[in-house]
């Protein structure tokens, strides 16, 4: 599943989440501007929800890029 | 956020907040990219702008009303084509340059978000040329056009931007401030996200780009002086000025403003821009042009003229022309508010002023470069290359344009190979942060990668070296004419002189110069230089211990290079490569140097380095150069058999202590410690016999040779700190060099074996091995020990079994300096030494503070520095 929709599902289903949504970055090779912003609504809406996401197998250019637009802080990272 | 933006509505804070979250995210995915990802979007871009370069200037004159519609589709196309043909095969992504020789890498990282600012002038193009520096750089751009030209700016950005998306950009990498206002733009300038502003547009614009507190590249207003010398090709000259100041109705900024022409010229100059279109303005006219033209309260060209026609020019002033006028051009007799039209006008109206010499028409340049343009652009005319030099010396401009049009040549790639631009760098003459051609490495964060580098060693020695009893025989196969014998008188006493005498080649004139035994002095070096002059000498054999030999190298060095500057020559250095001070070179060897060792120690006969008392300032300068080597060596142990013990002993352990300093120095090769370990290992066996029994030829040999052995090997790698404190210590207290060592030697080493508070910045150390190789001293000599910190202790010890053997006194107490003289001594002793060349191959840093404690511990004595070793020294140990 693309990244972008993999972000959304796991939107929707933060409700539902007990404590902690991992999700698996380590087939990602690449974000684009549209997944960057749903990974900024995500780390909102689990703020609001006290929900920890963890983020797996980031490669470094993702994660330069999440730093770039101060994400990193906001999500845990395997 | 300055005043002017606080009456921004919250609303359009909201839309400016969106375009820079917009852009700042399309930035962050950007990092993300490739150069082949850049590259495979760029190229359909640069052809998109070609395909529109028509439309896009039908906007902009339609929107602006100035300009030519054809020019602005030709300077499109330049944008476009010309900057892609300039960036297409450069590096811009990751590592975009390598030189592997001086191990440095540069790699390129995007500069994140840009506000750019472009101009109402230029309008289309600029904004084409930024958007590909922009992809090809990976960075995303909010473009602030001008208030008068957005609408065709928004629609460049549309076309390059939908293009870059279809091929794979970032969404939101470019975006355009509709309706822009100068609020918007301060507000923008000063976001903290936004990294870079680029201001292509006017003084208020750029000034502003560079209050904002952000990197900035402001590139503004000009005033291009031209000179038209008398060697220039004038038809081409004339075709030259109108083409460029024509194009485009004189938008460019970089397009010619007065032309100063010599006055052989002037009259047939313009009648070829009579004759090619141009109107030549009676005083008149010039005056009515000027009056209308030119806001006599801002002193600037009034807006409504920038890109008119010369006719409509001249209709808007009154003036009466030809329908086919292209140019105006206007008589002024000088530069200032007397004259406004000496002022920038982006239209076609030129002035021109007539020089009757050289002298007066650079003046006038200068004075028209003075007025708004410094930092920008000037154009010569000239076939004498004299002249276009003093032009350029003379007249501050970023580019300086020769035999060629102003506006297009700066523009770079059409009548040039500048670098293809639509951004002006006018340095800080205007107020700018460059004077480049604004380009894609402007662009980028260039980090430079810079791998350790290994600078080239050496070891470096006299050609021919003799030893071994008779080695004096060697002498017969140098011819030599006249022969200066430079010695002692005691070594003339006691039948030295008459040996070598008898060896020199049958034919050679002998002339003895006795100095005395003293070290080297000015005075001294020219008597000497006198003697060498007189005999006209052609070969200078040095009989004697170091001063001696010190002398003659000195001598040599002036009597080749007379104008050599002795005391320049002795100025401190850090790196011998790169000291200030240049010795001759590619000088004539007027005299073989021979240098003839009396003594076992200081190894003179094959160092470069030489010893000179400055007794002015009561110092000792050391002369360090190759070149003051000894030709020949000779290492005949039959003139170091009369040495007395004392000499013996301190020559001796001069020796030992090179042999020690070499072979810890930062400087030390594998060259180096072969001769430096040899020259320990003789010293400690042959030392103690020498001393006690001097007729012992075998111990004479083999230290005369461990002296001449170590010598080769601080020849190359050098000294350290012991010398370095034996040198304050000897000059202040009058005692002999080998000696002084002596005091400071235990101390050293144990300093030297222990983690440095500082250590010695040197790339040839791969690791701190000071301890270890001591260690390995230790082992070569047999002394025992397990762990290395044993080893240290043991050559410690043996170092200090050595001295006791030689009768050395323990302590510089032991020597009668009384406390009280040594503790006033101190402060200064430990600056001399931290001012001394020595320590600058010492593998261990020293301190001022580490120096006087040094100083106190050769005070209080040997046997005393390893029996309570400090806490860093402990620590030291407890790492091995």
């Amino acid at each position: 599943m693309p990244i972008n929709e993999t972000l959304q599902e796991a939107l929707e289903k933060l409700d539902g989440a007990a404590g902690e949504v991992v999700l698996d970055f380590s087939s990602v090779r690449r974000v684009d501007p549209a997944a960057l912003r749903m990974m900024e609504k995500l780390a909102a809406a689990a703020g609001e929800k006290a929900v920890k996401v963890v983020l797996r197998g980031v490669n470094i250019d993702i994660y330069k890029a999440l730093t770039l637009v101060k994400l990193t802080p906001r999500f845990s990272f395997q | 956020m300055p005043d002017n933006v606080s009456n921004l509505s919250e609303d359009r804070i909201a839309y400016l907040e969106g375009l820079v979250s917009q852009a700042r995210t399309a930035a962050a995915a950007f990092t993300q990219y490739t150069q082949e990802d850049v590259d495979r979007i760029v190229k359909p871009m640069v052809l998109a702008g070609m395909e529109q370069a028509r439309r896009l200037a039908t906007l902009a004159v339609e929107e602006t009303r100035l300009g030519v519609l054809e020019d602005k589709a030709m300077k499109n196309m330049v944008a476009t084509e010309f900057v892609y043909n300039y960036v297409k095969d450069k590096r811009t992504v990751g590592e975009i340059s390598h030189d592997p020789e001086r191990g440095l890498v540069e790699v390129a990282e995007p500069i994140g978000v840009i506000f750019s600012i472009t101009p109402i002038t230029n309008p289309t193009s600029t904004v084409l040329f930024k958007c590909i520096m922009a992809i090809k750089t990976r960075n995303a751009v909010i473009f602030g056009p001008h208030p008068l030209a957005w609408r065709c700016c928004q629609e460049a950005m549309r076309v390059m931007y939908e293009t870059a998306v279809k091929h794979g950009a970032p969404e939101g990498v470019f975006t355009c401030l509709e309706s822009p206002t100068v609020p918007d733009n301060n507000w923008l300038m000063r976001h903290k996200d936004v990294r870079l502003v680029d201001a292509t547009g006017g003084r208020g614009a750029v000034k502003a780009a560079y209050s904002s507190g952000k990197p900035a590249l402001g590139v503004g207003p000009g005033n291009t002086p031209v000179y038209l010398e008398k060697t220039a090709e004038l038809d081409m000259a004339v075709v030259d000025i109108i083409t460029s100041k024509t194009f485009d109705n004189g938008t460019i900024c970089a397009s010619e403003q007065t032309v100063v022409i010599d006055d052989e010229i002037y009259d047939r100059a313009l009648e070829k821009f009579a004759d090619l279109g141009a109107h030549i303005c009676t005083p008149k006219e010039t005056a009515l042009l000027g009056r209308v033209l030119v806001d006599p309260e801002t002193g600037m060209a009034r807006p409504q003229a920038i890109g008119q026609k010369a006719i409509d020019i001249a209709r808007f002033a009154g003036l009466s022309v030809q329908p086919h006028t292209k140019l105006l051009i206007a008589p002024i007799q000088g530069v200032g508010p007397a004259y406004p039209l000496s002022v920038e006008k982006l239209f076609p109206l030129l002035t021109v002023y007539r020089a009757k010499s050289v002298d007066e028409a650079l003046k006038v340049c200068v004075d028209v470069n003075h007025a708004g343009g410094r930092g920008h652009t000037a154009v010569v005319f000239s076939r004498n290359d004299e002249i276009i030099r003093k032009f350029s010396d003379v007249i501050d401009a970023g580019r300086i344009i020769v035999n060629s049009p102003g506006s297009i040549g700066a523009l770079g790639g059409v009548y040039n190979d500048m670098v293809p631009t639509f951004s002006f760098g006018c340095g800080t003459g205007g107020g700018n942060s460059t004077t480049d051609n604004v380009n894609v490495y402007h662009y980028l964060n260039i980090k430079r990668q810079a791998r350790r580098t290994q600078m080239p060693m050496w070891f470096r020695i006299p050609n021919q070296i003799y030893f071994n009893r008779n080695a004096v025989e060697s002498l017969r196969q140098f011819p030599s004419r006249s022969t200066v014998i430079v010695t002692n008188p005691l070594l003339e006493q006691i039948g030295h002189v008459d040996t070598v005498r008898r060896n020199l080649a049958p034919e050679t004139r002998v002339h003895v110069l006795t100095i005395p035994e003293v070290e080297p002095n000015i005075k001294i070096v020219a008597e000497g230089l006198e003697v060498l002059q007189f005999y006209k000498a052609d070969q200078i054999v040095a009989l004697g211990g170091g001063s001696v030999i010190d002398a003659a190298k000195i001598m040599k060095l002036k009597y080749e290079s007379p104008e050599a500057d002795l005391e320049e020559l002795g100025a401190p250095f850090l790196d011998i490569r790169k000291r200030v001070a240049e010795y001759p070179v590619g000088k004539t060897n007027r005299a073989r140097l021979v240098a003839i060792a009396t003594t076992s120690g200081t190894g003179s006969e094959v160092t470069p380095f030489a010893v000179l008392f400055d007794h002015e300032r009561g110092r000792k300068v050391t002369l360090v150069d190759y070149s003051l080597s000894p030709d020949v060596a000779i290492v005949d142990p039959q003139f170091v058999m009369s040495m007395p013990k004392g000499l013996t002993a301190d020559t001796g352990i001069d020796c030992l202590t090179h042999g020690l300093e070499a072979g810890v120095s930062v400087y030390a090769s594998p060259y180096t410690d072969s001769n430096a370990m040899q020259a320990i290992r003789l010293a400690f066996k042959y030392l103690p016999v020498a001393y006690e029994n001097p007729q012992d030829e075998e111990a004479r040999t083999m230290m005369h040779n461990a002296a001449c052995i170590a010598a080769l090997a601080f020849s190359n790698a050098s000294v350290g700190v012991n010398h370095a404190l034996a040198h304050a210590f000897g000059a202040r207290f009058g005692v002999a060099h080998g000696r002084a060592n002596a005091l400071m030697l235990p101390h050293v080493i144990r300093y030297n074996a222990s983690v440095p508070a500082k250590f010695m910045p040197s790339p040839h150390q791969r690791a701190y091995t000071a301890h270890k190789k001591y260690a390995t001293i230790a082992e070569l000599l047999g002394l025992g020990g397990v762990t290395i910190a044993e080893k240290v202790d043991r050559l410690i010890a043996a170092t200090e079994r050595l001295l006791d053997q030689l009768a050395i006194p323990r302590s510089i107490a032991d020597m009668g300096i009384s406390k009280e003289d040594f503790e006033r001594a101190v402060p200064d002793l430990a600056k001399m030494a931290f001012d001394d060349p020595s320590w600058r191959t010492n593998p261990r840093m020293p301190l001022l503070s580490e120096l006087a404690e040094l100083f106190w511990m050769a005070y209080r004595g040997r046997g005393r520095a390893s029996e309570q070793p400090t806490e860093v020294e402990a620590l030291a140990y407890a790492h091995q």
